[in-house]
């Protein structure tokens, strides 16, 4: 167990490296050359050298790479070019109203999938079970933003129940998720972004459970007088860590997954944030963004490994 | 087990391809080491190796049948691919028909794939399932140079016709559509698809069932009279080595400990591991039957060999001499096809083994043994 | 041994195997698939989108591009324009018949591209195994570590718009799960006995990789393939829609979602349209993969 719980932290390192040379490489394939973004139009070739190397774009990637990696390590993510602000700073901000949002969505996910995949898998074949699969289709194939979109047409256009967007006149500083009228700000925008996943995880939640449902040790318990809630209770139970798996998977692509629906719903998160710096080219601003998300995808991953391995011990993995 | 009449080996016309004149063993193979690097910790050294095939010596002659036997993990299969050319080998040599495989005056590989065809084992891997019969059977001919589609097609449903099965039947069929014994036909079509001298069969046979192996078995020997074939036939099936070879090699571990004519062998095995592998077989009477069995354990992991002796963990005869020296075989390539050679102590005189015959003994043993078959 | 005394090389053929219909593999997979009526009419349903985007300027009852200021935003129905018109009085049924050309062409040429790239770095990864395996699936291991969108919109992001640069970005994002099911199915393949087969009858690596190789590894690579054509369209349409698919004019439906956005108060059921068709293609799409893939399901 620890000797696995090593190996997979030590096997993360190099992913995280491969995460970083991809985040810089963002920045040396964007078109235009930086530098005459910056010099006035009038500036000679002798201005362009010297802001170069003031810079260190004269020096070879690979040193840039470096450089650039030594800061990043100390959690130095550069100056954002729109608001004049390190980027560390701007991120860290967004950071933290995605990750709830995320954790809300995810939340939601959960519990519906639960319901809707058990039942599905007991009533295997009959038109309820055929009723959530297709809700399950929709979850996957819907466009979120299109969702979103939809969402405020309903409920904010037409019945006028809840705000159409933003985290309310407060600001996202004195936001509270427990004070109803600022919960209301979150509800549209957890729902939209709850449902792809919701789709995915009733899908895995009724096949595995199915599948618990039709092996030899149900028949067993069956047969032993169990009643059918116990029963059921007995398949989820072993249908578990599958699930658990798959929520994880889901948490992580909802935090790099978001960047449409806080869109919809200018929620001030890094979504929010990476439309912005795509619209202003604020190339700073984008790759540290894209860094902080990927990083905590990667660490998300590996919790979810690593407590797989301890609710799950029949799980080895090489 | 009654056996049906085994046709002998004869003295025929020269092959039109023969290069060596029949005196000349089809196949030699000179001191054959194959090595498997053990890769393993945090940083992927190499902590190991398995020696799967540990300098192996052995001859075929033309028109002959070696069995190949030993048990699972002895190293037959990796000899064969050896043999075939599939897998590099790290020393030794291949002499086909007095040329030398791979060297630079010697036979190009490309010659090789023609001289040579090896027959693998049924299953489920050994047909692509996605080609048919006839497509499978001309694949090999098709990518020879000089040869069309359509003249591979007629060659495969010629061959197909050779092993018992109808290309207007078959031919179109897939692999999930035919049985054990007709998907061992095709595969031992696609071997004599090139118009192979020889055939390396990997137990051929031994995925079938009893009744479909006889029949199988029946056409290897008619093909064999009929193409003029050389056949080394590896199996761990002892039934059927004694069955269709002229003769036998015994292998353990990687090593060659027992080679001689078929009957020799079978009647008096001189090697404690031949003899506990001839004690393992079913006998027919009940009787005969095993209580115990003869050969105690796994073989011992290859990658660390035992010292001395590799057999004498299981062995019951060992004794001290058994761990420190490696016993000689002696010079398979150099001995003639009826010699009998054993690597025991046991058998070689004044080797210091307690049961190691002497000089008198060893020469009024061979006189009792039955007679070689006459070439 | 039984009938050792028989002609030894015929034996009765015949009576070995029922008479089995011979039968191509497609052939059984078509068999199955043509009862799966859900499947089938998702099918046909791509079919006659796939038609109405590629004859759209025959049936386009308007210039798509063409603004018309008297008509801004009108209502479902209004005049003879059936679905309304958008912010600059331009025909929505139009554009959205239009629009399909990119949507479509962005849902199925990534993953095209996405297969044909990812797939050949797959066999050549599971086939030759080894240090060349490790160099490549290691790398697809760094991109796995980015979620799909985030991917997309990272590259995409920093590329700027343009169809050519959303293509280049959405073919990165599917070029690593096509390339790991392709290693899989490859290096599965490279222990069949069949392969060395091929190879003790003289046949080059390249013609293994060409006749055994890709025609094992093709199906499995295929059928996840089209289960990635509906996350492709959907991925295209949310770059759109944030500015980075196709320059304004051209009618797309991911940006037509974008702009009409600003609309929803004024013509809320207008607004909704675009996604309406992009949310039937897309299930259409995951409903057609997840029949092909119960079909070719050989094991069944």
């Amino acid at each position: 167990m620890w000797i696995y719980a090593l190996r997979r932290l030590i096997l993360t390192i190099p992913i995280l490296l491969g995460v970083t040379i991809i985040c810089f490489l963002l920045v040396q394939i964007a078109p235009g050359d930086p530098i005459q973004s910056l010099l006035p139009p009038d500036a000679s070739e002798a201005d362009a050298a010297a802001l170069r190397a003031y810079y260190g774009l004269d020096k070879p990637l690979v040193i840039q790479y470096a450089v650039w990696l030594g800061k990043v390590l100390t959690g130095d993510l550069g100056m954002s070019i729109q608001v004049d602000a390190p980027v560390a700073e701007e991120v860290g901000r967004a950071f933290a109203n995605t990750i709830t949002l995320a954790l809300l969505a995810v939340a939601l996910a959960f519990i519906v999938s639960m319901i809707l995949g058990v039942i599905a898998a007991y009533k295997s074949g009959t038109w309820i079970d055929k009723l959530f699969t297709s809700v399950a289709v929709f979850g996957i194939s819907v466009p979120t933003f299109w969702l979103g979109v939809v969402l405020v047409i309903i409920f904010a256009v037409e019945l006028n129940w809840l705000p159409a967007a933003g985290m309310g006149s407060s600001g996202s500083e004195h936001f509270s998720y427990l004070r109803w009228e600022d919960f209301k700000f979150a509800i549209m925008p957890m729902i939209a972004l709850a449902l792809p996943p919701l789709g995915i995880m009733t899908r895995t939640t009724r096949s595995s459970v199915e599948e618990v449902l039709n092996q030899d040790f149900v028949q067993t318990l069956r047969a032993k007088g169990l009643g059918e809630a116990a029963v059921l209770r007995h398949a989820v139970k072993n249908a578990m860590p599958q699930i658990i798996a798959m929520l994880g998977l889901q948490l992580g692509y909802l935090i790099g997954g978001s960047v449409l629906v806080e869109m919809v719903f200018n929620w001030p998160g890094t979504g929010y944030l990476l439309n912005k710096a795509i619209l202003s080219r604020d190339l700073p601003v984008l790759q540290g963004t894209i860094l902080v998300l990927a990083t905590s995808f990667v660490m998300i991953n590996l919790l979810i490994d690593l407590a797989q391995s301890i609710i799950d011990p029949r799980i080895k993995r090489s | 087990m009654e056996h049906p009449k085994k046709p002998e080996p004869h003295v025929r016309d020269p092959h039109p391809r023969d290069t060596g004149g029949p005196a000349q063993p089809m196949l030699i193979a000179r001191d054959v080491k194959k090595h498997f690097p053990i890769h393993a910790g945090l940083l992927n050294r190499q902590v190991a190796e398995v020696k799967a095939v540990d300098g192996v010596s052995f001859s075929v002659m033309k028109g002959e049948t070696l069995g190949v036997v030993g048990e699972s993990g002895c190293g037959k299969s990796t000899l064969a691919r050896l043999l075939m050319h599939l897998m590099d080998k790290d020393e030794g040599e291949i002499i086909l028909d007095g040329l030398s495989v791979g060297t630079y005056q010697g036979m190009p590989l490309q010659d090789l794939r023609r001289s040579m065809q090896m027959v693998f084992q049924d299953s489920y891997s050994s047909l692509n399932p996605r080609l048919t019969v006839e497509d499978s059977v001309a694949y090999g001919p098709s990518k020879q140079p000089g040869i069309s589609k359509k003249k591979a097609r007629e060659i495969a449903r010629d061959i197909l016709e050779k092993v018992g099965l109808r290309p207007s039947l078959f031919g179109a069929r897939y692999p999930h559509e035919l049985s054990g014994g007709q998907k061992q036909r095709v595969n031992i079509a696609r071997a004599l698809a090139l118009d192979p001298r020889m055939l390396i069969l990997d137990e051929a046979v031994s995925a079938l069932d009893k009744s479909v192996e006889a029949q199988v078995l029946n056409l290897l020997n008619a093909l064999k009279a009929q193409l003029d074939l050389t056949y080394v036939f590896i199996s761990h099936d002892l039934h059927v080595v004694h069955y269709i070879s002229d003769r036998v090699l015994v292998m353990y571990l990687g090593q060659v400990v027992e080679i001689g004519p078929v009957d020799r062998i079978y009647a008096d095995p001189r090697h404690p591991y031949t003899r506990a592998l001839l004690d393992c077989q079913l006998s027919m009477h009940p009787d005969d039957r095993v209580e115990q069995a003869p050969l105690a354990g796994d073989p011992p992991n290859p990658v660390n060999p035992p010292s001395g002796c590799r057999f004498h963990p299981r062995c019951p005869f060992a004794e001290e001499i058994c761990s420190s020296k490696m016993p000689e075989l002696g010079d398979t390539l150099r001995a003639g096809r009826d010699q009998h050679l054993t690597a025991c102590f046991m058998a070689q005189p004044n080797s210091g083994h307690s049961k190691a015959p002497t000089q008198a003994e060893l020469l009024k043993r061979s006189a009792a043994a039955p007679a070689p078959m006459e070439a | 041994m039984t009938d050792a005394t028989s002609d030894p090389i015929t034996l009765n053929q015949e009576a070995d195997l029922p008479q089995a219909v011979v039968r191509g593999y497609w052939a059984s997979v078509w068999n199955r698939l043509k009862y799966d009526y859900v499947t089938l009419f998702c099918l046909v349903l791509i079919v006659l989108i796939v038609l109405s985007a590629v004859f759209a300027p025959w049936l386009a009852p308007f210039d798509p591009e063409k603004s018309s200021m008297a008509n801004r935003l009108k209502p479902v129905g209004y005049k003879e324009y059936l679905l309304g018109t958008d912010e600059q009085g331009r025909d929505i049924l139009s554009r959205i018949l239009y629009g399909g050309r990119t949507s479509l062409a962005m849902g199925i040429l990534p993953v095209a591209f996405g297969t044909l790239i990812g797939g050949l770095f797959g066999i050549i990864a599971g086939y030759y195994g080894g240090r060349v395996n490790m160099i490549i699936m290691r790398t697809m291991d760094v991109f796995f570590a980015f979620p799909s969108v985030l991917l997309a919109v990272a590259i995409s992001g920093s590329l700027g718009g343009g169809l050519q640069n959303q293509l280049a970005s959405l073919t990165i994002v599917f070029i690593p799960p096509l390339c790991r099911v392709a290693e899989t199915a490859a290096s599965q393949v490279r222990t069949m006995d069949f392969v060395d087969a091929a190879r003790a009858s003289g046949a080059s690596t390249f013609s293994i990789l060409k006749d055994h190789v890709l025609i094992t590894v093709i199906s499995p690579v295929l059928v996840y393939a089209s289960t990635l054509v509906s996350a492709s369209i959907l991925l295209a349409s949310g770059l759109s829609f944030l500015g980075l698919g196709v320059s304004p004019p051209t009618p797309d439906w991911g940006l037509m979602l974008s702009t009409l956005r600003q609309s929803i108060w004024v013509q809320p059921l207008v607004c909704a349209i675009p996604g309406i068709a992009i949310l039937i293609t897309s299930i259409a799409f995951n409903i057609v993969s997840d029949g092909l893939r119960v079909a070719m399901d050989v094991k069944s």
